[in-house]
């Protein structure tokens, strides 16, 4: 499991918007750098990074190797209910990496 | 008095006023651009690129995206999709968004191999196509040195 750093708050009121930040550790190697040996290193990237709230898409992004190394994505959702919010990322030479974040909104 | 420079102030001046089609930006932006808008018409306005002017390190460059909109059911930004000039492919990023987003505001860092133009644009549900560019000095090219 790669390290994930997820910014978002614990508890929210109905109806107001709220950021998630979320930063995942991750080489995002482009597939154009030769590496030591000469060679090209093969692209290794985070492709598609998604947010559901209680299963509901409120997010999702296609990547290309111009994102940084350990991607950071911020974005809004406006609060709607209790419960909980999943980040997923997904990648390059099978990489899956999901983190969950509970939610209270009143 | 000096006229000429009254005269090239003017047109400086309005340089910053040509809407957005009429600058000039590379054949594969272009083409890339014209992927995701099947060709509609690039209006200016509405979105911001928040992002440096000058970067040291083209590794990591912050940038964020807002689009003005009410985002209700009936006008919301449906996608941001961002695009580079030099890097060695032309697509940075393409997120979709919902009217349950509440803010149409996108964040995150990439990668910039050389100094160049970024543009932004936006989608919305309406079919309009908004888009804006930034120049970006960058010192320190990104995929030439390995990260450290």
């Amino acid at each position: 499991m790669a390290n994930v750093l997820v910014n978002a708050p614990k508890t929210a009121k109905k109806g107001d918007t709220v950021e998630i930040k979320a930063l995942i550790m991750h080489p995002m190697e482009t597939g154009f750098r030769p590496g030591a040996n000469g060679r090209i290193i093969p692209r290794n990237i985070v492709e598609e990074f998604s947010a559901t709230w209680n299963g509901r898409e409120v997010f999702r992004m296609k990547m290309s190797p111009a994102i940084a190394a350990n991607p950071f994505v911020s974005f809004f959702t406006a609060a709607t209910e209790s419960g909980t919010i999943v980040l997923r990322w997904s990648g390059d030479e099978g990489f899956v990496a999901e983190h969950r974040i509970a939610i209270t909104v009143t | 008095m000096n006229s000429s420079r009254r005269l090239f102030l003017a047109g400086a001046a309005g340089v910053t006023l040509l809407p957005f089609a009429a600058e000039a930006i590379s054949e594969g932006l272009a083409a890339a651009i014209r992927e995701v808008t099947g060709g509609a018409e690039l209006r200016t306005g509405k979105v911001t690129l928040d992002i440096p002017p000058l970067v040291e390190n083209g590794n990591t460059v912050p940038m964020t995206v807002i689009v003005e909109s009410p985002m209700t059911p009936d006008d919301y930004v449906k996608a941001v999709h961002v695009f580079n000039e030099k890097n060695p492919q032309p697509q940075v990023f393409s997120a979709w968004l919902s009217p349950g987003n509440g803010k149409a505001a996108v964040g995150t860092r990439i990668k910039l191999a050389d100094t160049q133009k970024v543009v932004a644009v936006a989608e919305t549900s309406t079919g309009e196509f908004w888009a804006v560019s930034a120049e970006v000095i960058v010192t320190i090219a990104a995929c030439v040195e390995d990260i450290i």
